[in-house]
């Protein structure tokens, strides 16, 4: 899944002679955080509302009739240094740039132009689709040993069975030397490949008598 | 002996019918029928026929498209190309011949109920071959073809512009009518369900609220799995009390599945029969306090169709027309019939025999409960008002 796949195309955008008032508006009325700032299409700046607050005088002030600083151009504040990222990277990198330096949004620039936006809402909800857990499906957890073939040999269970996946996520086993799969599969009945599962010798995780669900 | 509810039945329900392997087997509404007629809780004049919904009835929920093609692929001798498409054809809903007529037959059942009730012909009416509630707007799903239950409401929105409380008591999460109504205010629908973590849809987290204007008006109490009959029974008690007293609806709509049983193949909850004597108890009398008794009943799931369901719904029938039981020996006649056809030992009792407590009830206890508080956090409660 590539970032042009999930990026926002509509950006709201901001000029370097906005003014912090006015960029507090735009915030609100649309309900985001962050504004990237345009100079002739060009991605000069990143404002984001925790910039702007910090702009603003304590609300603990008693100056309340104080506001020159809403006439301010976002320019004096904006950050210069912006973390991009292009439309063809593939989402993992766009999460990975996020998470490493600890910022909200990515704005997506093609060729020196601003094309899009994603967030770390954007991601999330890509991630929820990735699990599939936005369709109706039912989880089915096995745990395999950490060698070559596994995966295929388990499939073609869910084959046999004549079940749908909707997702597959692998991750490594809380025991040594093994990895949990984990698949969505679209039926409300997963009796079938529960139980050719368990005959072949596959252990299924699932909520336990113990009534305490894994 | 009060005579204000009716029973939508007739035989011809289990024209609905997949395969002879499918878990989904409307045969279990005879067994029913069977066993309320054999303790006599049935007159006459108590059943009314099912009757097929119309095409624009069904249309105000579902996709005129998806109609057309259940009734072609219905009349199709072998799989149209498009069945996946519209989730057909696939293990949990195989097609089969006149399959949108049988599936029409079941919204038309449940509509029948909300005009009985709705008209004035009787207060209660309970429609135990309905509760399909998986069905989505152009896609069958969990053995669902039509939605009676997302039909119903919105029948009743139209014709007399209802608030309606919909209460969906079945183990699995009452997805399609949540997201039918997800951002109607007047529509409250509240599903208590197995957790989704591994059970089918998947959905039904705290955190479905509703959307827009609706938001506080979808509530969702997933259970941990093992959830036994006082844990149930308490979150369902307090939940539902105090979002009909805070939501104040014109009409109730339950979904009565009974795959919350133990005995149930699909699901992990542990529940027994009891609560299928209490949860339409209460319903009942909240119809009364604050509906004038406009109270309909549906179905639903149901998987083990020889020891839970015909039980469970002919203690709702019972509770619905006030023809209280009691425990006691199940009627003779009714095990002599139909002891033979299965393997299974059938039950003698109305109630089952306590089974061995769940090691960590309390925990479950106590999970539910935090579950259950957080869940009632934006709804419309009596406290909120």
């Amino acid at each position: 899944m590539r970032v042009e796949d999930i990026m926002r195309k509509n950006v709201v955008t901001t000029q370097p002679a906005t003014t912090i008032g006015e960029a507090l508006l735009l915030l609100r009325a649309n309900r985001i955080r962050h504004l990237p700032v345009l100079d002739d299409d060009k991605l000069v700046g990143i404002v984001s509302d925790r910039d702007l607050r910090d702009a603003l005088p304590s609300r603990l002030l008693t100056h309340d009739d104080d506001d020159t600083v809403l006439h301010k151009p976002v320019a004096d504040i904006m950050q210069k240094q912006v973390i991009t990222a292009h439309p063809l990277d593939f989402i993992e990198d766009a999460a990975l740039q996020i998470y490493e330096h600890k910022i909200g949004s990515l704005p997506i620039v093609e060729g020196n132009r601003l094309v899009g936006m994603i967030t770390e809402s954007d991601l999330f909800s890509s991630l929820i689709e990735l699990f599939g857990v936005n369709k109706p499906s039912s989880h089915i957890e096995v745990e395999v040993d950490d060698r070559v073939g596994m995966l295929a040999e388990v499939s073609q269970i869910f084959r046999e069975a004549q079940v749908n996946v909707t997702s597959v996520i692998v991750f490594p086993g809380k025991n040594p030397g093994k990895k949990n799969l984990v698949f969505r599969v679209q039926t409300i009945d997963p009796r079938v490949v529960t139980q050719l599962l368990l005959q072949r010798g596959f252990s299924v995780v699932g909520p336990t008598d113990g009534g305490v669900i894994l | 002996m009060s005579r204000n509810a009716r029973l939508i039945y007739s035989p011809d329900y289990t024209t609905y019918y997949f395969n002879d392997d499918h878990p989904f087997n409307q045969r279990r509404l005879l067994l029913m029928h069977d066993l309320m007629s054999s303790y006599g809780l049935l007159a006459e004049s108590d059943i009314i026929a099912p009757r097929m919904a119309t095409d624009e009835e069904l249309a105000l929920v579902h996709d005129a498209r998806y109609i057309q093609f259940v009734r072609d692929q219905g009349h199709s001798k072998k799989e149209l190309p498009q069945a996946a498409s519209y989730g057909l054809g696939t293990e949990d809903v195989p097609c089969f011949q006149n399959m949108h007529e049988s599936a029409a037959l079941i919204v038309g059942g449940t509509l029948n109920a909300v005009d009985a009730v709705m008209k004035g012909q009787a207060e209660h009416a309970f429609n135990p071959a309905g509760g399909l509630h998986h069905a989505f707007r152009g896609r069958a799903s969990g053995f669902c073809i039509y939605n009676d239950c997302s039909v119903a409401i919105a029948y009743l929105r139209k014709h007399w512009n209802a608030r309606v409380m919909y209460i969906d008591t079945d183990a699995h999460h009452g997805d399609g009518v949540q997201w039918a109504f997800y951002d109607d205010p007047n529509v409250l629908t509240v599903s208590i369900h197995e957790t989704g973590k591994y059970l089918f849809p998947g959905t039904g987290n705290l955190s479905e609220r509703g959307d827009g204007s609706g938001y506080g008006f979808s509530v969702n109490v997933p259970l941990d799995a093992f959830t036994e009959d006082d844990s149930f029974l308490e979150v369902y008690g307090e939940l539902v009390s105090k979002l009909a007293r805070g939501f104040k609806p014109d009409v109730i709509l339950t979904q009565n599945g009974c795959d919350a049983h133990t005995f149930d193949p699909l699901t992990h909850l542990s529940c027994s029969m009891r609560i299928y004597q209490d949860i339409p108890r209460l319903a009942h009398r909240l119809a009364h306090e604050l509906c004038d008794g406009r109270w309909i009943a549906v179905g639903g799931g149901g998987y083990d169709i020889w020891r839970v369901v015909p039980r469970a719904w002919t203690l709702v029938w019972s509770e619905m027309s006030d023809q209280p039981l009691e425990d006691g020996d199940l009627p003779s006649g009714w095990l002599k019939r139909w002891q033979p056809q299965t393997d299974l030992p059938l039950p003698t009792r109305l109630f089952d025999e306590p089974f061995p407590a769940i090691p960590r009830r309390a925990e479950i206890t106590e999970k539910n409960r935090i579950t259950l508080e957080r869940a009632m956090m934006y709804a419309p409660t009596e406290a909120s008002k």
